[in-house]
């Protein structure tokens, strides 16, 4: 039974992934923002999980637990508790060109997997035709960062982006040694707390979170 | 294997140790030992690979070859003389209240957790451990350069963060590829992250999936070497964080980081020598390379502040290593690795130099600098002696390697060298013709609490003329035997 609509199953949750995906790049709700955040991280736990008792990998239980922990519960807890002392919960922020960002935001998918074909042809895993999938994720991480003004949407995207790269470490090898995806967790906390620190200083400094303040260093 | 462990556990103990006591009065001397143990340890390492090769010790996490160890050697060098400059210099900004005890404590501590991150990245295997190092290290470079809470600081750490950020998680996406290329070999397992391994068979790995892997490499790594189009954040973090980090940015996390991309670069041109055609990696790097060079250079001339013209400097010189190193061979390598190190002990001086001229006439803009030889001489030559030398003027090391670069270029790549003679007589132009006046002339300095701490400068002014005008046969033998693990 689980092998057979196993795979399937990653497929469906890998196109879970990426849509998920295309709806932060165009959610304008902080709060909304974050809870997208957290379904993602859910959506890469359930899909390691299904690797991980599709292929027998028992490392990848618990980069599974990492992430239900880190993702789905540490870090959406502590940027709920970010917007509620800065008290921009219900903010909106105004996005110019969504569809427009939407449209670019394709063309990189359709990159995205003419760049990974010839590896995912390489690959031997269940989990192939994922890594197109998570590689797009990366790049539309990317692209909201680019295209917000206001900096939590950009740590999320950060972190979104670091999703990506989990899902691709996952679908094309079975995860990293599991040393090396302990450093990288730590790495992604110890980033966002600083990244968090760094939003009050902003705040105080500045009397408004949106970057586009941040931009009196440039050439003359 | 005691070197080893004495040298990553001595900056890690000192961030702990300062992260405790790193506002009390003795904090900057405790800095400096562990800094000085630190390099102690290095030298006993370097000891030890000279007399017996290779290393590689707990279950061959650990690699130290003649190629990492002269990186960990300048490494923990100019870590000590930053930490003895860092004492009176950041005592002086304690009082002229531009930095709290609070503030003091976290600087001491993230100093030495960013020695042990930079060394963790050096003497690493694991091409994974060297990821998570590096990311490691540019979190704390983070808080280094937003310590002075302003809002020039905090943009600067924000972008600093934002775009490496971004730039490093390309790196990992690369990371993921090599370690895929690896598995088809090695099979799955830490062994197929092990950068001795993946030497070994690297003519075995999949050239398809390594030219992706090493473009995603580039770009992550490149974004920290500053190479351009990638280099937005290092003027800004060069000029807004406190004078010892932007010291220790340019002459030692460019190199580190430049360093992993050379490891990548081996492998990946290993593998992509079976598929025959064009050296992809290494035309890659000599593009970039060049590319840092002609805009490194044009950027100088319209820069303002002092520490800002000396980032582009950073770049125009680390374009010019990354150059050296794309054109690959015996001689280009060697130039590489001894501009490499010539670039770090310079600039690092000239950065000493120049943050003292800046607290003596409260400024960084240039215009506003004048006349440090009036008030200090020393100051005031430490200046001009290190922009001579940056700028390759002859007696100084600078000039033995820039001159083995460029003739490299006549020999191999003779459509470049007009081009890199042209941008390193613009920079001379910019650079001096903006250095003059601050040094002679009427004076706008004024003196200092604390006397400032100018050993540092000129003992690295003197090894760079030292090298310039003789260098050891041993070092010699030494900089040609990591120039071949290179190729």
């Amino acid at each position: 039974m689980l092998t057979h609509y196993g795979p399937q199953l990653v497929n469906l949750f890998a196109a879970v992934l990426l849509l998920l995906a295309f709806a932060m790049l165009s959610q304008r709700r902080m709060l909304s923002l974050i809870n997208l955040f957290a379904a993602q991280g859910f959506v890469l736990f359930l899909t390691t999980s299904l690797v991980a008792a599709l292929t027998g990998q028992h490392h990848l239980y618990w980069s599974a637990l990492l992430t239900l922990a880190l993702k789905v519960i540490l870090l959406p807890w502590i940027l709920h508790r970010l917007i509620r002392k800065l008290n921009i919960k219900w903010d909106v922020e105004t996005l110019i060109n969504i569809p427009t960002t939407m449209l670019v935001g394709i063309v990189l998918v359709v990159l995205a997997f003419n760049l990974a074909l010839p590896i995912s042809q390489l690959a031997g895993t269940v989990t192939r035709s994922t890594l197109g999938i998570a590689l797009a994720s990366v790049l539309l991480s990317f692209l909201m960062m680019i295209t917000r003004s206001k900096a939590i949407p950009q740590v999320i995207g950060f972190l979104a982006m670091e999703n990506g790269l989990f899902f691709a470490a996952t679908g094309a090898v079975y995860g990293m040694p599991m040393v090396v995806e302990l450093g990288v967790a730590l790495d992604v906390l110890v980033g966002a707390l600083i990244l968090g620190i760094f939003i009050f200083q902003i705040r105080e400094r500045f009397d408004s979170l949106d970057t586009r303040h941040l931009e009196r260093l440039k050439e003359l | 294997m005691i070197e080893m462990l004495a040298l990553l556990a001595s900056p890690l103990a000192g961030a702990l140790v300062l992260a405790l006591y790193g506002h009390r009065e003795r904090a900057a001397e405790v800095n400096a030992f562990f800094s000085i143990v630190t390099f102690g340890a290095a030298a006993a390492l370097t000891g030890r690979i000279v007399a017996h090769g290779p290393l590689r010790v707990l279950h061959e996490q650990f690699f130290v070859d003649s190629l990492n160890v002269f990186l960990v050697a300048l490494t923990a060098f100019i870590g000590m003389t930053t930490a003895l400059f860092s004492r009176p210099y950041m005592r002086i900004e304690r009082d002229h209240g531009r930095v709290s005890a609070a503030g003091l404590r976290l600087y001491h501590s993230m100093y030495q957790m960013f020695s042990f991150t930079m060394l963790l990245v050096l003497t690493t295997n694991n091409l994974g451990i060297m990821w998570v190092a590096m990311e490691a290290a540019t979190l704390t470079t983070v808080l280094l350069v937003a310590l002075y809470r302003t809002p020039a600081s905090l943009e600067a750490a924000w972008k600093y963060f934002i775009l490496c950020g971004v730039g490093i998680a390309q790196a990992l996406f690369g990371t993921i590829l090599v370690y895929f290329a690896a598995e088809r070999v090695l099979g799955p397992g830490v062994g197929s992250l092990l950068w001795t391994h993946l030497d070994a068979v690297k003519a075995s790995l999949e050239p398809t999936v390594m030219s992706i892997a090493f473009v995603f490499l580039l770009v992550g790594y490149g974004t920290k070497v500053g190479l351009v189009p990638l280099h937005n954040w290092l003027p800004d973090a060069h000029a807004e964080g406190p004078t010892p980090v932007s010291a220790v940015l340019s002459g030692l996390l460019l190199n580190v980081a430049l360093y992993a991309l050379i490891r990548c670069k081996v492998i990946a041109d290993g593998s992509l020598h079976q598929a025959g055609g064009l050296p992809f990696a290494s035309s890659l790097m000599m593009g970039f390379g060049l590319l840092s060079v002609v805009v490194g250079a044009f950027f100088l001339s319209r820069q303002r502040d002092i520490k800002r013209m000396f980032a582009y400097s950073s770049i125009e010189h680390m374009g010019l290593i990354a150059f050296a190193f794309g054109m690959g061979g015996p001689v280009a390598s060697f130039a590489g690795l001894l501009h490499m190190t010539m670039h770090s002990l310079t600039k690092s001086a000239i950065f000493f130099a120049v943050g003292h001229a800046t607290q003596k006439t409260g400024t960084q803009l240039m215009e506003n600098i004048r006349g440090l030889m009036r008030v200090s001489p020393t100051v005031g030559w430490g200046l001009m002696l290190g922009t001579l030398a940056i700028l390759g003027m002859p007696p100084f090391g600078v000039f033995a390697s820039e001159f083995l670069i460029l003739t490299q270029a006549i020999a191999l790549r003779p459509w470049a060298a007009p081009i890199l003679l042209g941008a390193l007589g613009i920079a001379f132009a910019a650079i001096f013709g903006k250095v003059q006046p601050m040094v002679f002339g009427d004076t706008t300095a004024k003196r200092l609490p604390h006397p400032p701490a100018l050993l540092p400068v000129f003992a690295h002014l003197g090894i760079v003329l030292l090298l310039g005008l003789y260098m050891p046969p041993y070092l010699a033998a030494w900089y040609r035997q990591a120039a071949r693990l290179i190729g």
